[in-house]
């Protein structure tokens, strides 16, 4: 609002800061090719040429050497349709949507606890969410499969306390897959929720219980509101990735556990079926664009926004 | 007392090693306008903050009508506050933030909407009803925190600066909108300020705040006629602080004082001083008469010689820097007819001053650190 107005008024009345653009307008526009050319040949050349192209393999045969046969088909596409395909499609949407709503449920507050604290404990608790990215990623994984392990000490606790019978397993299954997604992805999503409540103007709250929310009231109808980029941020970095995730059903989930990366897994070294893998690949791209378009959209509208009120008297 | 409608008694917050607020007692009367004045840092925000419900006090009470609502939460006080930064919900249009308090209390939907749309036009924004604050001016902002806390019906609305972060054209226009609401809606006003004009202006009570205590409670009249310590006598306004001791008290109303350097100064002894007592002379500087010729001498009249030092044209003023037995005095002089007036006083012309005894006023306490409070000088302004 007063950033904006700022900013208008800024380039109304800064003569230096028109200057290049009624100068050389044509240098300023060579110069910003130049500076965006690098990032946009590698995403070029690394991105979507390859996305493309296993759009392309997807309607191609397979031979029986691993390799792409000639031709053209449709065989993978309808392939897809199986009933085995779609129930694992369906428990990756699932196991993707339970792990993003787990982790924005124990972030949410993490975060508000965090940007409320006082700066020395503020610097500590953030210190604690970095932590476990000194270790690899992959040794946690297998961390937690020792934890869960029949006779690790997760079992052991829960049989103690009777919680669960000596036959239970933690491990091979749905919940663990879930259990170890939030782990991982906690502080994705505890920083985003964090940076937003961080720079939330906490008065807003204050002027709510002023007339007459109660906590959680000022909480739910003011502060997620005023958060809900780093919410939307948030959702975005634990959705996306869980769709696409490999190495934790398969390390964790067992055959009851896999997702659509495993089955990807599965057609490129086992059944050696390139264009089929492809197929299940194309899938998975267009269920993690979707998101990202709708995120996209919401983006360009709140921007629109901003922008007509930058302008505005 | 039983006619106070907002009550603090003894009252004492600390935030650290700072004494925010250091045993405050106060009284504040139903449908009153009362101001809390004072430099930043003195507490005032502190006080509006107790009143709120945001803080609570480590020691003394607050009570509301009779009720001890020292640990009441803000959403269950009868309390309603106008933040300095108008804290609008920014996700919201102007209806929604005007309906919240309402909303929260699940009133039904259209008694809401009437109750807004009546806000609206008592703040003649109807047109503005669907915009987001971010497309509101100051002013309007401003308005619509006042109708967002109004519609509650509040006992006690709390004014945190509310003017603060407007322009001063803005600034005097919401003054007289303010006053106006007031005088409507006749709620009781608490209003936090370091705006002497601001306090002055619409006050009906003012309480002189420094250091987490009051300095003085009184009406905006009494506080600048008649200030009780050295604090209040420079805050409020401009003033001169003359030192020295009473000589002696020849009638019951008048002191001679005795003040290094100059012949005896008589003061109104409203204090009941004794002859010996040290004290601060405090005279306002529109107080002080100043003209080329020796004024007439009259029983109650204090007449000085002086230097002119300084000329400080202000458009419906003049200031004068004087010097006089060694101190120097800030005079200021309204006035009328500047170009037809006799002949002008110029730098280092030779002058008189004088003022009647009722117009000085000796200080119950003085603080050395007060005079930074005045303006300052021009001889220090080179140095």
């Amino acid at each position: 609002m007063d950033d904006g107005r700022r900013k208008s008024e800024k380039s109304r009345f800064d003569p230096l800061r028109k200057a290049p653009f009624r100068l050389d307008p044509i240098f300023r526009r060579k110069a910003e090719w130049l500076v965006t050319l690098p990032t946009f040949l590698w995403l070029t050349l690394f991105v979507a040429v390859p996305t493309l192209l296993v759009f392309v393999i997807a309607f191609r045969p397979a031979n029986p050497y691993g390799g792409i046969g000639a031709g053209w088909t449709l065989d993978n596409v309808r392939a897809l349709a199986t009933p085995a395909t779609l129930a694992i499609a369906w428990r990756t949407l699932w196991i993707s949507l339970l792990t993003t709503a787990i982790s924005l449920l124990l972030s949410i507050p993490a975060g508000y606890t965090i940007a409320r604290a006082s700066e020395r404990w503020r610097n500590r608790l953030l210190m604690l969410v970095i932590v476990p990215f000194w270790t690899s990623f992959l040794v946690r994984v297998f961390a937690w499969r020792s934890l869960l392990h029949p006779e690790g000490p997760v079992k052991r606790v829960l049989e103690a306390l009777g919680l669960v019978g000596p036959d239970a397993t933690l491990l091979y299954n749905p919940a663990a897959v879930v259990l170890v997604m939030v782990y991982t992805f906690l502080p994705f999503t505890i920083l985003p929720i964090y940076a937003a409540a961080e720079k939330f103007d906490f008065r807003l709250t204050e002027a709510a219980r002023d007339l007459g929310a109660r906590p959680f009231q000022a909480f739910r109808k003011v502060f997620l509101p005023g958060i809900r980029r780093g919410l939307l941020t948030a959702v975005l970095v634990v959705l996306i990735p869980s769709l696409g995730s490999y190495i934790i059903p398969d390390l964790v989930g067992g055959p009851g556990g896999e997702m659509l990366g495993n089955k990807i897994a599965q057609r490129v070294f086992t059944d050696r079926n390139l264009p089929l893998a492809a197929a299940l690949s194309a899938v998975l791209v267009l269920a993690v664009l979707a998101p990202l378009a709708g995120v996209l959209v919401l983006q360009r509208k709140s921007k629109k926004a901003d922008i007509i009120m930058g302008e505005a008297p | 007392m039983s006619t106070d409608f907002l009550e603090f008694r003894g009252v004492s917050k600390r935030f650290g090693a700072v004494q925010a607020v250091d045993g405050v007692s106060l009284g504040i009367k139903k449908g009153e306008f009362y101001s809390l004045l004072g430099p930043s840092g003195c507490g005032k925000t502190t006080m509006l903050r107790l009143a709120a419900g945001f803080e609570t006090p480590d020691a003394g009470r607050v009570f509301l009508d009779g009720r001890d609502i020292t640990e009441l939460p803000p959403d269950k006080r009868k309390v309603n506050t106008i933040f300095q930064s108008y804290a609008l919900f920014p996700h919201m249009t102007v209806r929604a933030n005007i309906g919240f308090g309402p909303a929260i209390a699940k009133r039904p939907k259209k008694e809401i909407r009437d109750e807004v749309d009546r806000m609206l036009e008592l703040i003649r924004m109807t047109g503005e009803a669907a915009k987001k604050p971010d497309q509101l001016s100051g002013g309007q902002r401003q308005r619509v925190a006042v109708a967002r806390a109004l519609i509650n019906k509040p006992d006690v609305l709390l004014l945190d600066e509310p003017l603060a972060a407007l322009d001063l054209k803005l600034r005097q226009k919401m003054l007289i909108e303010l006053d106006l609401i007031h005088d409507q809606i006749g709620i009781t006003f608490l209003y936090v300020t370091h705006d002497q004009a601001e306090a002055m202006s619409l006050s009906d009570r003012i309480a002189v705040m420094d250091g987490g205590r009051i300095e003085q409670v009184g009406t905006p009249a009494e506080i600048y006629e008649a200030p009780r310590t050295s604090f209040v006598a420079a805050f409020i306004g401009d003033t001169n602080f003359l030192e020295g001791r009473v000589e002696a008290c020849p009638d019951r109303e008048y002191c001679r004082l005795a003040i290094a350097g100059m012949p005896p100064v008589l003061c109104f002894n409203d204090k009941s001083l004794q002859p010996g007592q040290p004290i601060s002379l405090s005279i306002r500087p529109e107080k002080v008469h100043i003209s080329h010729e020796r004024p007439e001498e009259k029983p109650q009249r204090n007449i000085l010689p002086a230097v002119v030092e300084d000329v400080i044209y202000l458009g419906s003023t003049t200031k004068f820097w004087v010097r006089a037995d060694g101190y120097r005095i800030q005079v200021l002089r309204q006035h009328a007819r500047y170009f037809l007036d006799e002949k002008p006083l110029r730098w280092k012309e030779d002058c008189w001053i004088w003022w009647h005894a009722d117009d000085g006023f000796m200080l119950d306490r003085f603080r050395r650190s007060d005079e930074g409070l005045l303006a300052v000088p021009p001889q220090r302004v080179g140095d």
